[in-house]
């Protein structure tokens, strides 16, 4: 039986689609798991399917999913490659999901390893294969380094310590039952620890949801009707010239992209057709496109006309918006206010594009709606690869079994053997794995002996 | 001319002397002192937690401990009987006396069997092979194999407060070059420590000042012959007291003068981290007030007690004063003063799996001499050296055991593949399966191992192959019947009490249920089958869940041991090999993937390398 691996084959971050790849005996019922379309078990061989990903019904990507049986494939074994379009952070999500699912995360080189073993690949190039598994090693280790702050790592470090304690004495109570003087721990008293552990990696596990803001950066999506300046804004935002700025109402027909960095924070920030109802198809569907941008966005940017009056559409935005973080710009200041004044409780800033001024104050304003100080001098104890969240969810599972056990009142011994897993993949994480360490503890922890 | 030669007659050298020629190999077991046979020269028990299961693999492989020790039981109980199946064991006090008797008795009417007084202070090698062994008067006994199964004569030196004396326990003669030609040989021979309490005359200790701890209320056996030789009613009881503060600051006074805290400065042995002396654990465990000590009777027929917690290498005037500040103890004849010794051992890295050694052919090593400690570690070691030996004149491949498979296999993999540091005690937690490893199962885990090497003979077998069945038929019959929601069952609930039932549901899940034993469906359902068959069946059932889980593991483990390195394989020709993890794999020279991995330094691109390497140059699957 051989496990069924899987990892994200494209570089990351660059190119606009990411490929997951699996490989093994169970890449297709895995993959079913979290896949909506048609049934992978009878679609033939060497086909690309249109679905999509989903977690708990949750879609989290529309994707085309190539399948590919064994043996025509690169590893000889079951292949599924899922061509992800949703940014760094979908594509870890996706990966996260594969391994919280069954598979494990491949070794650096791995791929081309069992290409190789399999006998895909020419002996001839073996030792490149085994120039590559080393060369990827140093790489990835240097990575992992780097992706595990000191604090995160201190973090479950102190989880591993705690448990390590409570399975150290339930050892001792099995290895040497008959010392009295030894409290003995019980299934109902590992109920508060268990609670404890869990609550601790739940927290560290949403600070790492966060810290996807701060990797992938906040989806700004700035709105208005046309010609209100929201390319200006952009612009000055940017300060490049990316969007185009006329002042024929309604040149924005694209959507235009650019990211901007406050204090660190990635913003990425989409410029798009000013909102209105048009016959001209070309603009009509980049209409329809803002109006579904805005339900996607994390923070909408809506640029009212401090020259005119707020319109039909306008109105029926500021209601749309209500629910969402979302900050009015009042731009044009510079000419008479015919605007109405606002009854919304969202911060509104005013400024004037073409004078350049009001532009910091809408830096700030954002700066302080995402908490981007606070995150920033943050401990970043959060987790961010793909492979550290998965562990840490399998380590949140694995925990909701010993709870399992401890609602059946299950003997102290069963349920241990569900904390010891808990302890083991938090000790990948860290990459503690050291074999001695429990019996280390054991003998320093307490006192036993003839 | 002999075809085994077995060096040492302790719980290793009996079991290895016996498995060798119960195979039909004419063997020779050579000790220092035939009375001290099957001595137990430490604590008068044999068993305990995860030992306690290794006895029982031990009698179902056809070794020789088990019946041994019911033929010698004061007293037996069954730890952890709160807890769950798979850390229960049996721990008995055994006689001193009786244990060595019945066992030299079982050695005399030993077929090919031939005991010698002597001390071995070498062995005949040629071209790293060895020949035979060489006795301290200079006489040459010829052999196809030697298992060495020396114990703590290896240099053996007793240390008691600032002295130091070349001798073994009882003050048997050491033997005083063996080690060194074994480092000549090519061996790494390591020093190691371990030490013994007092022992207290029985009439001298006032009892009504101690708790007693009695033995179960039921019958047990170690082996699965279930031959019952003693008296519930007739077994003796142990006595548990504390240390008093008064001891501590005897203690604390009076530090250096330990052997082990400057009272000797030329110490090099490791002691075992498990088994630290009194004086260590009142230094390191300072805040703690009281400790527990267990006095144990070691025999029927004298009236040593051994002070079970007290272990200590103060000179003898302190131990005096140590020993009479404890309860009961006020007016103590101390009989023996307690003991640390010293001895030598080799390296078990330099050990195969099958116990044959890495340096030099045909030899064997087993017990004390591979760096464990206690008789069940011993015993199990020997029993593999022995059936290895024969079936290496047979010219069959090795027995060996799986660590989902035994606690034995735990025990010499963790040897073989990292080494010890301190003398090597099993522990549950060594074992990652230990849920597959239970006490109840070692039969159906290795009766069939014992019976194809050819030492379970086959009345045993049959009568294990029965009990197979027997499991098989109760399990079918539990999933076959149901019991249904009518009133006279709810009410019968009810009283147990459990859940109450919404439909129908078959005994087999029934029995599912924490609260629910034998006993309950036998109200419902009479069921005519051994209380050995019955356990079996309610632990299979009862955490089916968590050993499908256990399984499932073990599986992948099992995949990458089968995946195996060939022996001459050469790390140098790896490239990019990191140099520890080279280093290492050229001194352990692991057999499989599985073990490879186990090492610790040698981490998975290495693994990686490796097997792309064989895939390579071995053109095989790997």
């Amino acid at each position: 039986m051989k496990d069924t691996i899987a990892a994200i084959s494209t570089a990351l971050g660059v190119g606009a689609i990411s490929i997951i790849r699996v490989s093994g005996d169970d890449a297709i019922s895995i993959v079913s798991k979290i896949w909506k379309g048609k049934n992978l078990h009878e679609q033939p061989s060497h086909t690309i399917n249109y679905g999509h990903i989903v977690d708990n019904g949750e879609v989290i990507d529309e994707v085309l999913l190539s399948l590919m049986r064994a043996p025509k494939t690169f590893t000889t074994e079951d292949v599924i490659e899922i061509n992800s379009h949703g940014g760094i952070a979908t594509t870890n999500r996706v990966l996260e999901l594969l391994l919280s699912n069954g598979c494990r995360l491949a070794e650096p080189g791995e791929f081309t390893k069992r290409a190789f073993l399999n006998g895909r690949i020419d002996l001839i190039e073996a030792e490149g294969v085994m120039d590559l598994i080393s060369a990827k090693t140093e790489k990835s280790r240097s990575l992992a380094l780097s992706q595990l702050s000191g604090n995160v790592s201190n973090l479950i470090k102190v989880l591993r310590k705690k448990i390590v304690n409570v399975i150290a004495n339930i050892e001792v109570n099995i290895d040497y039952p008959e010392y009295e003087d030894i409290a003995v721990v019980t299934t109902e008293q590992l109920k508060d620890c268990v609670d404890e552990i869990g609550n601790e990696i739940k927290n560290i596990l949403s600070k790492s949801e966060t810290s996807t803001i701060i990797k992938e950066g906040i989806k700004v999506v700035i709105v208005g009707k046309p010609n209100v300046g929201k390319s200006s804004i952009l612009n000055r935002l940017l300060e490049e010239e990316k969007a185009i700025v006329t002042d024929i109402a309604g040149t924005t027909r694209d959507i235009v992209e650019g990211d901007i960095s406050i204090d660190g924070i990635l913003l990425h920030v989409i410029d798009t057709a000013g909102i209105r109802e048009t016959e001209d198809i070309v603009e009509k569907l980049g209409v329809d496109k803002s109006i579904n941008l805005i339900e996607e966005a994390e923070l909408v940017l809506l640029v009212l006309n401090n020259n005119e009056e707020l319109t039909v559409e306008e109105k029926e935005i500021l209601e749309k918006i209500k629910d969402k973080p979302a900050i009015i710009i009042i731009n044009k200041t510079d000419l008479p206010k015919k605007l109405e004044d606002l009854s919304t409780i969202k911060p509104i800033v005013y400024l004037s594009a073409q004078n350049n001024i009001g532009i910091d104050e809408l830096r700030n304003k954002i700066k302080e709606l995402f908490n981007l100080e606070k995150l920033e001098t943050n401990d970043y104890s959060y987790l961010s690869s793909a492979r550290s969240i998965s562990l840490l969810k399998q380590a949140y599972c694995a925990l909701e079994e010993v709870k399992k056990g401890v609602e059946l009142n299950q003997p102290i011994d069963m349920v241990e053997i569900d904390l010891k897993n808990v302890w083991e993949l938090l000790g990948n994480i860290t990459g503690d794995t050291y074999s001695e360490e429990l019996i280390d503890q054991l003998f320093s922890q307490f006192c036993l002996g003839k | 001319m002999y075809e085994i030669i077995v060096v040492g007659g302790g719980h290793a050298g009996c079991e290895a002397a016996l498995a060798s020629a119960r195979k039909g190999h004419k063997t020779l077991l050579v000790t220092g002192n035939i009375n001290n046979i099957a001595d137990m020269p430490c604590n008068p028990s044999i068993g305990g937690s995860a030992k306690g299961i290794v006895v029982r693999e031990i009698d179902a492989l056809g070794g020789e401990m088990g019946r041994n020790a019911d033929k010698s039981l004061l007293q037996i109980k069954m730890l952890n009987s709160a807890k769950g199946p798979a850390v229960q064991a049996l721990r008995a006090q055994a006689d001193k006396i009786t244990y060595p008797k019945n066992m030299l008795k079982t050695l005399n009417k030993t077929e090919n069997l031939e005991i010698k007084e002597a001390i071995v202070e070498d062995l005949i090698i040629k071209n790293n092979q060895v020949y035979g062994v060489v006795l301290e008067n200079g006489e040459e006994i010829k052999s196809d194999v030697v298992i060495l199964t020396t114990g703590t004569y290896l240099k053996a030196d007793i240390l008691i407060g600032d002295t130091r004396t070349r001798q073994g326990p009882h003050g048997e003669k050491p033997s005083n070059h063996l080690s060194d030609k074994l480092r000549e040989y090519g061996f790494t021979v390591i020093r190691l420590k371990t030490g013994t309490p007092q022992r207290i005359d029985k009439n001298s200790i006032d009892f009504s000042k101690t708790k007693e701890e009695k033995g179960d209320n039921r019958y047990w056996t170690f082996s699965f012959d279930n031959e019952i030789y003693y008296k519930i009613e007739d077994q003796i009881s142990c006595h548990l007291i504390y240390t008093q503060p008064k001891t501590h600051q005897i203690i604390r006074d009076n530090l250096n003068k330990s052997s082990m805290y400057g009272g000797l400065n030329d110490i090099k042995g490791v002691g075992p981290r498990y088994c630290p002396s009194i004086e260590d654990k009142i230094v390191r465990f300072a805040d703690k007030e009281k400790h527990q000590l267990f006095l144990e009777p070691e025999s029927l027929y004298y009236d040593d007690i051994y002070v079970q917690g007290f272990s200590t290498s103060m000179p003898r005037d302190i131990q005096e004063k140590m020993v009479h500040s404890l309860p009961g103890l006020e007016h103590a004849k101390i009989l023996k003063y307690a003991y640390a010794i010293e001895y030598d051992a080799i390296d078990c890295k330099q050990l195969k799996q099958s116990l044959e050694t890495k340096v030099i052919k045909n030899l064997y090593t087993a017990g004390q001499i591979n760096g464990t400690s206690g008789y069940e570690e011993a015993a199990c070691q020997g029993l593999m050296a022995g059936i290895n030996a024969s079936l290496n004149l047979e010219g069959k491949e090795p027995l060996i055991l799986k660590r989902n498979e035994a606690y034995i296999g735990v025990l010499i993999d963790d040897l073989v593949t990292k080494g010890v540091i301190d003398p090597y005690r099993l522990l549950t937690s060594r074992a990652e399966y230990r849920l597959l490893l239970r006490h109840d199962n070692a039969d159906i885990r290795l009766r069939e191992y014992g019976y194809n090497v050819g030492l379970v003979p086959q009345f045993k077998y049959d009568k294990f192959l029965k009990k197979k069945e027997e499991i098989n038929k109760l399990t079918d019959e539990l999933k076959n019947n149901k019991i249904t929601p009518i009133d006279s069952v709810q009410e019968y609930l009810r009283t147990i009490p459990t859940t109450e039932l919404k439909d129908g549901i078959s005994l087999y899940d029934f029995l599912k249920r924490p609260e629910i034993k034998f006993e309950h469906i036998e109200y419902f359902y009479p069921l005519n089958y051994s209380d050995e068959v019955k356990e079996s069946v309610e632990i299979t059932i009862k955490y089916e869940g968590y050993i499908a889980k256990a399984l499932r593991e073990a599986e992948k483990m099992v995949d990458l041991d089968n995946k195996k390195i060939p022996s001459d394989i050469n790390y140098d020709n790896i490239h990019n090999l990191a140099s520890e993890a080279k280093q290492k794999l050229k001194l352990i020279q692991p057999t499989s993937i599985g073990q490879a991995l186990r090492i610790s330094g040698v981490n998975p691109a290495d693994i990686s390398l490796i097997m792309v390497y064989l895939k390579k140059e071995y053109h095989h699957e790997s």
